[in-house]
């Protein structure tokens, strides 16, 4: 079988690329704990076992990169509440099991609400055009999902397609994490592909304020221990860089097609992010021009109406915010393990698979890489 | 699931006078065994590329007979439950099916019931198939040894994406097919290669190769690891996944099955598997070790990491 | 949420391509990618939507600038980690 040219996976690149790390870490002379912000970071870490040859003074811990952590139950309370009035609701396969104050949206559709999944955005379309009745399309994601979002708003889409957006913009989470007094965080590895939209750019007023260096990193094994050779050595040296090691996908200024069409259609708000609470410019939300498809226009009476749903009890508990801060642990939260289970979960960082607590306790400490 | 099988549907069964596994047994008649199982089918969609629910009825039953030792089935029943409205033609392709996929086993249904219910209380279609064969010696899935190798049959993850990319409308174009097929003369080949050397046998239905092995190292106490360069996954499995987010590993099969054999005998194994058409991609995934009981591990070159059922089927992620 | 993969494209009629992933292929939009692309460009897709055009030039620096990482000396690093800016920063330890 021909590998497909672009995999970056050969083992023994791998290998020196460990050993480079571990040579520069053995000449560290503190542990040193380092944060990601993107999911599929944190997946292809698992994937290709990273954790387990990260040296032992190296932390890498997951920030708030996880649009399924940090989507606040409200959010999803009102995109269930919209499927319990009879609503069809399309939304991607991430968010379905992600628990709102009370129910999740696969709770919603086991009691008999139409919830669909999709898996790119043009299906919303699709579907929308093949009936008269309204469809509510749950725009989750961060700015590379947003960019999609955009695009079809921008394709004279059928009047019954209507987004409830719960988009988000990374760079304003980790504004969040690196303005914290308490951040032991040095430096930061960057999502390569909403990178890819931005520009590495936008990091370059950050490492200024900061003064923490960040590289942008692709997913394949051998970009992300790149990354991490790349971000060590500018920690080590006390330098502070905005460093591109993604330069197949990200330039300086990025894709300013995509970013026209996000800016035309979105506008940042603040945000409240589920257990961060308020991310200043976090949230995208459609332009007054988009109203004629905007959800919480056209469903405003039933969203006003909407019961409040019972609040599972222990939300208070939840430590997901500081967690995923990188301030505590899973296991300073007194819910983990025991109120707040896979099967059970309180809050999303147990319900992502990518979630600091869902990794922690199915994999153990070492591989959360939470710094204790 | 296990667990509530565990609690009210297998209290009371006697181990002297049957063998209980799973869904399973094997009871003495003289000096063989009379191996019995039963299987209920469900699938969405009822026709999916490669197969349907007719042949994936069949298929299930006589590779569970396959995987007991079972190889030569003597007969087989079919329930059939049909929601009223169902085309009446999908029945009658579903039933050829059956019986084409019986005459591939070399066995026939010989009895079986029918029953409708109303519209709306049942969806579509649902198959309940039970078998029966004779075998001088029962396999279980509980005999993995320690320094053991773990054999695949053919390439992994096939029946599961296959299914999930049909299910969901997800436009994906490509040779990505179901693997469903009887076993049955596949898994008689690789008895006769390795005969009582052959410890251990599972079939990778639902949940994949992670949970048919987690369940084979719990119940024997040990711990696995396997190969990621090893493991055959086809080029539009591979793609597909990469595509979705999922893992070939936790995705079911219904055409291949998981061999535990003393190194000895891996070689012989292995060629006699891949004489046989359906086992044309048969591999060593991996290694029988000491640990934990029941941890299943993966070597991906970059690392080790811990394969972790879980719970529910995999969705398409877009993160 | 960043689950980006790069597949070839092999036909274009009007905004939208197929592209193949090496198994399988899939019908992707184009409305949003960077630059002009033809037959034969790799892309980055995402949710449906080409969000980058990858040229045999960035493959083969990507290439180059692995060999790079893993060999002995990162000082002055092949041309594709650009860097802005690498003085010391006042205050660091």
């Amino acid at each position: 079988m021909t590998r497909p040219p672009v995999e970056f996976r050969d083992v023994a690149a791998g290998r020196a690329l460990q050993a480079r790390l571990e040579r520069a870490m053995s000449r560290a002379t503190r542990p040193i704990t380092l944060m990601h912000v993107c999911g599929s970071h944190e997946q292809a870490i698992a994937r290709y076992g990273l954790r387990s040859r990260f040296p032992g003074n190296l932390q890498i811990q997951m920030g708030p990169g996880c649009p399924v952590c940090v989507t606040d139950a409200p959010e999803i309370d009102a995109c269930v509440a919209l499927a319990q009035c009879g609503v069809r609701v399309l939304t991607y396969g991430d968010m379905l099991r992600v628990p709102g104050s009370a129910l999740s949206l696969d709770d919603a559709r086991a009691a008999g609400a139409r919830v669909e999944l999709i898996y790119a955005a043009t299906q919303c379309v699709e579907i929308a055009r093949a009936t008269t009745e309204p469809i509510v399309f749950f725009a989750t994601g961060f700015e590379t999902t947003a960019v999609a979002t955009a695009s079809v708003l921008l394709s004279d889409p059928p009047a019954n397609l209507f987004v409830l957006s719960a988009h988000k913009w990374v760079p304003a989470a980790m504004e969040v994490v690196a303005s914290s007094p308490d951040t032991k965080i040095e430096g930061y590895l960057a999502a390569g592909h909403a990178a890819t939209i931005t520009g590495y750019g936008i990091f370059e007023s950050f490492v200024a304020k900061h003064g923490k260096p960040v590289v942008v990193a692709g997913f394949e094994p051998l970009d992300i221990l790149s990354g991490l050779v790349l971000l060590v050595k500018q920690v080590l040296e006390g330098k502070a860089a905005v460093v591109n090691a993604f330069a197949r996908c990200v330039s300086r200024d990025g894709n300013v097609r995509a970013q026209d069409a996000l800016f035309r259609v979105f506008r940042h708000t603040d945000g409240d992010w589920r257990g961060i609470a308020h991310v200043a410019r976090g949230d995208l939300r459609l332009r007054d021009e988009f109203a004629a498809h905007d959800a919480t226009l056209r469903f405003a009476d039933e969203l006003a109406t909407a019961t409040p749903p019972a609040l599972r009890a222990n939300l208070a508990e939840c430590r997901c915010g500081a967690i995923m801060t990188g301030l505590q642990s899973p296991t300073d939260c007194p819910l983990f393990g025991k109120q707040c289970r896979p099967e059970a979960p309180v809050g999303a960082c147990m319900v992502s698979t990518e979630g600091a607590c869902r990794i922690w306790h199915d994999h153990g400490a070492a591989a959360a890489g939470i710094s204790r | 699931m296990r667990s509530l099988i565990e609690s009210i549907f297998l209290a009371g069964v006697n181990d002297a006078e049957a063998l209980a596994m799973g869904d399973g047994a094997a009871i003495l008649l003289g000096d063989r065994w009379l191996v019995l199982t039963t299987d209920a089918h469900v699938v969405a969609p009822v026709f999916f590329p490669g197969g349907d629910i007719g042949r994936l009825a069949v298929s299930g039953v006589v590779n569970d007979l396959a995987m007991m030792g079972a190889c030569d089935p003597l007969a087989l029943t079919s329930s059939v439950i049909v929601e009223e409205g169902f085309p009446l033609d999908s029945l009658r392709r579903i039933q050829a099916s059956m019986v084409a996929t019986c005459s591939e086993a070399g066995t026939r249904i010989v009895t079986g019931d029918t029953k409708v219910m109303r519209r709306g209380e049942l969806d579509g279609v649902v198959l309940s198939t039970s078998g029966v064969g004779l075998t001088h010696r029962v396999v279980r899935d509980s005999g993995l040894c320690v320094g053991d190798d773990i054999l695949v049959t053919g390439t992994i993850g096939d029946h599961g994406l296959a299914v999930l990319s049909a299910r969901n409308d997800l436009g994906l174009d490509g040779d990505l097919r179901s693997d469903v097929a009887p076993l049955n003369s596949l898994i008689r080949a690789a008895l006769t290669a390795a005969g009582d050397a052959l410890h251990a046998m599972k079939d990778p239905t639902r949940g994949g190769v992670i949970s048919a092995l987690s369940e084979m190292a719990d119940k024997a106490g040990v711990a696995i690891l396997l190969d990621q360069a090893s493991l055959p996954i086809s080029a539009p499995a591979r793609a597909a996944a990469e595509l979705l987010g999922i893992d070939p590993l936790a995705v079911a099969n219904e055409g291949k099955a998981l061999l535990g054999v003393h190194p000895s005998v891996t070689s012989a194994t292995l060629a006699a598997l891949r004489a046989h058409p359906l086992g044309r991609d048969a591999a060593c995934i991996g290694r029988v070790r000491a640990g934990v009981r029941g941890t299943l591990m993966l070597d991906t070159g970059f690392g080790t990491r811990r394969l972790l059922e879980r719970d529910g089927d995999p969705l398409p992620r877009i993160c | 949420m960043c689950l980006g993969v790069p597949g070839q494209i092999v036909e274009i009629t009007g905004n939208t391509a197929l592209v193949d992933f090496w198994g399988v292929r899939r019908k992707v939009a184009l409305d949003i990618v960077d630059e002009e692309v033809t037959v034969g460009d790799h892309v980055l897709v995402h949710v449906g939507f080409a969000i980058r055009r990858i040229t045999p030039e960035d493959l083969a620096e990507t290439l180059a600038f692995f060999e790079a990482m893993t060999s002995a000396d990162l000082e002055g690093l092949a041309p594709d980690a650009r860097t802005l800016g690498t003085g010391k920063v006042e205050g660091a330890p």
